[in-house]
């Protein structure tokens, strides 16, 4: 692998800049005669705009303009859209209302934006915003989805009556049914997924310039797919047609999913400026991002687990109520249907699954994908379903998982997935003896005589990654293909740019993309540039969520490399007169196998460009790209064990130890996929302990708008993790990789809330579980 | 934030006089609650008044048991203060850990009694210490200065110079904190004199904010052990509901962190 290639634990590239304050945000562009937007939001969750008078706003001092949803829609900017589609199962598609990037004639939810100031500071355009009189009609409310869907209830939109947005459906209804009408025994649960509220480091922010010299936009963004920004703007909000408009997504401080999405933000900052002429900046603050990013999860599910005789899983039927908030977020509809059910199968050999799942609108803010997007709704379920017929059968969870297991492959599940590799009961191995689960009951036994109550619990989680193949995703309802593209510079003195479409936003690419090219042509990863995150520089792309940036991105570049490679080694074959074939690539030379014959690398490279000495017929310059559409998506699985210790007095919850064990197939960079662990594992303990979002259900005020009153993980509610991977390689991409960013979110919640309910010997308990809600479980069941 | 004038003082005088000079004016004493508030445009005083560069309001002197705060003395100082961990470690741990170190660098002991927020740690401890708050213009029993949420017996422009009380036998504090925000969701101060006299000051949980738990003393008074309150019921009407807490959990939480007060005293 060398020092710095595949499988090194190198340290961070960019780390550097990061650690010192050197790295450059949205909201670190400044440009030439740039002014500040600030955005008038509704108080209300639900309301007619009656008027809005701007009137004494627009006099105040510093003020610029004040714009608002009539102008917005008189200038023909389109509507924000959900990029796929969805059919419910009476074939109708799904019901969209219509979103404004400024509300012009109802607001649907505390935050929903109506008009925006444009002044010289940032305090004076709040000042003004303040002065933008709106004369609302209240509405009445409704934030709860499963109410949302009774009749009699609000209604948001009116393409959508009951405020149902489609009635979907997959796997066999009548074979499920007929399987759990002929079990030996029925596990039946209740699942909450709770709503949780992204918090990247980095707010959002927009810094949108209009050059009315060339009628040229450029768009600044915290976005993790500039390209993708830059098509939907371009084909559907008719902000400037693809060769008018440049959208750069520069450092950006931790996405999670939730700046996958075009806000409506990004969209007015462009046309504001243009309507100002003067480039017009945006940058959220935390209540804002409280009340407007796009929220997560928010599921509402019945289960019914069917077993036989010998306690074989024989069928699995989910009924699922999904919130979608106020309007349909860009992936919305794609997250509790294609993300969620298709993982619905687990680890685990299930003849028969049905999913019917409901989504809904409420007068809240919308929700879309945020790290795992459905699957974490999906392991959750399944994790906390497994452990509950555990308990009712009378078997350790560890046994009724190894007799359900997957073992042979390729197998294709009920639910469209087709898995390509993994060895589960290698990770379950692997995570109980790293937690010493045989030593459990004396630890217990020694916890009891200290009075607290200590519990162990365990999540095999599987997820789907590196999405995706394009005609596969075509055929759900995509509207965007899911490869990746990469191209790869050599430069005249043998450096390397490599323009990638992936975006990093704290996932390390410029590190282990860099690794990949070390690794093939042996040079410094110091050589080797990352350039990504600006439609002028890098070609195309979709840009990064899913963990797709080893398995599709990293693809790409390996695609991409295998062309540099072959017309380097023809070039070096010409210099030193030898067969191509015998060319090899080690340490920085092209060397003619057996002899003692090479080029160094640069001198290669120098020779493309000064092109005095070409093989006949070859063009100059060493530059390649390439193209690259996932054959199948890749399947990362494990096993985590979590132990924790409840104080019975107050029910708090201590995690004592936290195991996981997983197969992410290959790996480029094993202390980055360990931090990515790391990161997962905080945020699934937060959602199982302390996350949660909160409306008040009468009015629809956010009651979780700061970390007053949203429960973030501290590094002292964490344990020190106990990590380690195993490894069956993904067959289907050139390097093996399967992808590890979202795997700790996705299997860390219901380990531990399986291990709080085995501690306090009472199975319902919700997320997060907070102190109040232990100490009052396990006092019921007691 | 809105637009404020920002004065610097250098003596109680001085601020009294630019306080009385100004239109709606604020003492700034570590600004821990307040600059938050106007930040988010909670609170617009026309005119800042920062305390913490007057000299005669800082320090910490220990005279035999006699303890006296100077208000603008950070929490930090009050953390880690030798002379007064020797007579009253108490205080020290509790002010170790009020927020984070940050807070503790900037928040003062007068800051934090004057804004007295209803889930703020320093209240409970002047209630169960007896203390007295000292003001530029006399001296105000705690029992009598705390009057209800974020409410205090603070006449307008008065500064509170001073704590002082005398350390009792043993004292401890616990709190149970909340998830989100770290401040205390039950915080139980207990002190017990030489001669016997026992005071249980809770705070965090009271919907009227802090408060003396009487039975609880008089329980203690006859018995300082943890058990000793096991069969005194904590009545929940009083108490604070809210997102994070139910009353009822509140007074489980009161009676849980008084017994575990009573063993670290």
């Amino acid at each position: 692998m060398g020092v710095e290639g595949i499988g090194a634990r190198v340290a961070r590239k960019e780390d550097k800049r990061f650690l010192t304050g050197k790295g450059r945000y949205t909201d670190d562009m400044s440009v030439p005669g740039m002014k500040y937007a600030v955005f008038v939001r509704s108080p209300h969750a639900h309301a007619k705009i009656k008027s809005i008078d701007a009137t004494a706003a627009k006099a105040m001092p510093g003020v610029i303009d004040v714009l608002d949803g009539k102008q917005l829609t008189a200038d023909g900017i389109g509507n924000l859209i959900c990029g796929w589609m969805i059919h419910s199962k009476d074939g109708s598609p799904m019901r969209m209302g219509a979103w404004r990037p400024l509300a012009d004639e109802t607001v649907r939810y505390v935050g929903d934006a109506v008009a925006v100031v444009v002044a010289d500071s940032v305090n004076e355009a709040r000042d003004a915003a303040e002065a933008v009189i709106v004369d609302y009609d209240p509405l009445p409310v409704v934030t709860d989805p499963v109410k949302a869907l009774a009749d009699g209830q609000p209604q948001l939109h009116p393409e959508a009556p009951n405020n149902m947005i489609f009635d979907w459906e997959l796997g066999d209804a009548a074979a499920t049914d007929a399987a759990i009408a002929a079990a030996a025994h029925v596990t039946e649960v209740k699942i909450l997924n709770n709503r949780l509220s992204p918090n990247a480091m980095e707010p959002r922010a927009a810094l949108g310039i209009y050059d009315s010299g060339d009628d040229h936009y450029t768009c600044y963004t915290t976005s993790q797919n500039p390209h993708l920004a830059r098509l939907v703007m371009s084909a559907f909000y008719n902000v400037a047609p693809e060769n008018k408009l440049r959208v750069i997504a520069p450092d950006v401080g931790g996405g999670f999913g939730s700046k996958i999405y075009i806000y409506p933000e990004e969209i007015v900052c462009l046309w504001a400026s243009k309507r100002t002429g003067v480039p017009v900046k945006w940058t959220c603050d935390r209540t804002e991002a409280f009340l407007t990013d796009a929220h997560g999860r928010d599921h509402v599910s019945t289960v019914k687990m069917a077993f036989d005789s010998a306690n074989k899983i024989t069928a699995l039927k989910v009924d699922t109520i999904a919130n979608l908030g106020a309007y349909m977020s860009l992936f919305s509809s794609c997250v509790p249907t294609y993300l969620y059910a298709t993982l619905l199968s687990g680890q685990y050999d299930i003849p028969a699954i049905h999913a019917n799942v409901r989504t809904v609108y409420t007068n809240t803010a919308p929700v879309d994908a945020y790290r795992g997007a459905g699957r974490p709704e999906a392991t959750y379920l399944l994790e906390r379903t497994m452990e509950t017929a555990a308990r009712e059968l009378g078997l350790s969870p560890a046994e009724l998982r190894r007799i359900n297991f997957i073992r042979s492959f390729p197998h294709q599940t009920p639910v469209i997935m087709n898995y390509d590799a993994g060895d589960y009961e290698a990770s379950l191995n692997a995570a109980m003896a790293a937690a010493d689960w045989d030593g459990f009951a004396a630890r217990k036994e020694e916890a009891e005589r200290r009075g607290m109550k200590r519990g162990i619990g365990m999540s095999c989680y599987i997820e789907a990654c590196g999405l995706a193949p394009s005609s596969a995703v075509g055929s759900l309802g995509a509207g965007v293909g899911l490869w990746e593209s990469a191209e790869v510079r050599v430069n005249a003195v043998g450096t390397i740019e490599v323009m990638t479409g992936s975006h990093s936003h704290g996932q390390g690419h410029e590190t282990t993309f860099a690794q990949l090219v070390a690794d093939r042509f042996g040079v410094p990863i110091d050589s080797v540039n990352i350039v990504h995150g600006d439609t002028d520089k890098v070609q195309m792309g979709m840009g990064t969520y899913g963990s797709r940036s080893g398995a599709v991105g990293m693809s790409a570049v390996a695609k991409a490399l295998d062309k540099v490679e072959a017309k380097a080694k023809k070039i070096a074959a010409h210099l030193m007169e030898a067969d191509e074939s015998d060319i090899v690539i080690e340490n920085g030379e092209l060397k003619v196998a057996g002899t003692d014959k090479s080029v160094p690398w640069f001198q290669m490279a120098l020779a493309a460009y000064t092109a005095h000495n070409l093989p006949a017929g070859m063009e100059p310059g060493l530059k390649e790209g390439a193209f690259y559409d996932p054959s199948n998506f890749t399947f990362p699985a494990g096993c985590y064990i979590c132990e924790v210790e409840v104080d019975p007095d107050t029910g708090q919850t201590e995690i004592i130890q936290f195991v996981a064990a997983d197969d992410f197939g290959n790996i480029i960079n094993p202390m980055i996929v360990e931090g990515q662990v790391h990161g997962g594992l905080a945020q699934g303990i937060g959602q199982a302990l302390l996350e949660g979002v909160h409306y008040d259900p009468e009015n629809g005020q956010l009651l979780t708008a700061s970390y007053m009153d949203y429960a973030m993980p501290r590094a002292d509610d964490l344990p020190s993790f106990k990590v380690s991977t195993s490894n069956t390689p993904c067959p289907n991409n050139p390097l093996g990789v399967k992808g590890c960013g979202e795997a700790g979110a996705i299997g860390s919640p219901p380990a531990l809330i399986n291990a709080i309910t085995d501690a306090i010997g009472n199975n319902a308990l919700t997320m997060p579980a907070t102190p109040e809600k232990v100490w009052a479980a396990a006092h019921a069941a007691n | 934030m809105y637009q404020t004038n920002y004065h610097r003082p250098s003596s109680v005088q001085e601020a009294v006089k630019l306080i009385g000079g100004a239109a709606e004016g604020k003492y700034l004493a570590g600004g821990m609650t307040l600059i938050a508030t106007m930040k988010q445009r909670l609170a617009a005083p026309s005119d800042l008044v920062d305390l913490r560069h007057i000299a005669e309001l800082k320090g910490i002197t220990v005279n035999g048991r006699s303890v006296r705060i100077g208000a603008a003395t950070t929490h930090h100082d009050v953390a880690s203060s030798a002379e007064l961990e020797a007579v009253c470690p108490a205080i020290c741990a509790l002010a170790s850990h009020i927020g984070d170190p940050h807070v503790r660098h900037m928040g003062t002991i007068g800051g934090s009694i004057a804004n007295n927020d209803p889930a703020a740690d320093y209240p409970a401890a002047m209630l169960a210490l007896d203390a007295t708050i000292v003001t530029n213009s006399r001296q105000i029993a705690a029992a009598d200065f705390f009057t209800g949420l974020f409410e205090t017996a603070l006449d307008d422009g008065e500064i509170i110079t001073a704590i002082t009380f005398d350390a009792p036998a043993k004292a401890a504090y616990q709190k149970f904190p909340n998830p989100a925000s770290r401040y205390a969701m039950a915080g139980v101060f207990v002190a017990r004199r030489d001669n016997g006299e026992v005071r249980v000051a809770v705070t965090g949980a009271g919907s009227n904010g802090v408060f003396r738990h009487q039975g609880m003393e008089a329980a203690l008074a006859g018995n300082w052990s943890p058990d000793a309150v096991g069969n005194i019921s904590v009545d929940a009407s009083d108490l604070l509901t809210d997102l994070h807490a139910s009353a009822a959990y509140r007074a489980k939480l009161i009676k849980v962190m008084t017994k575990r007060a009573v063993a670290a005293a």
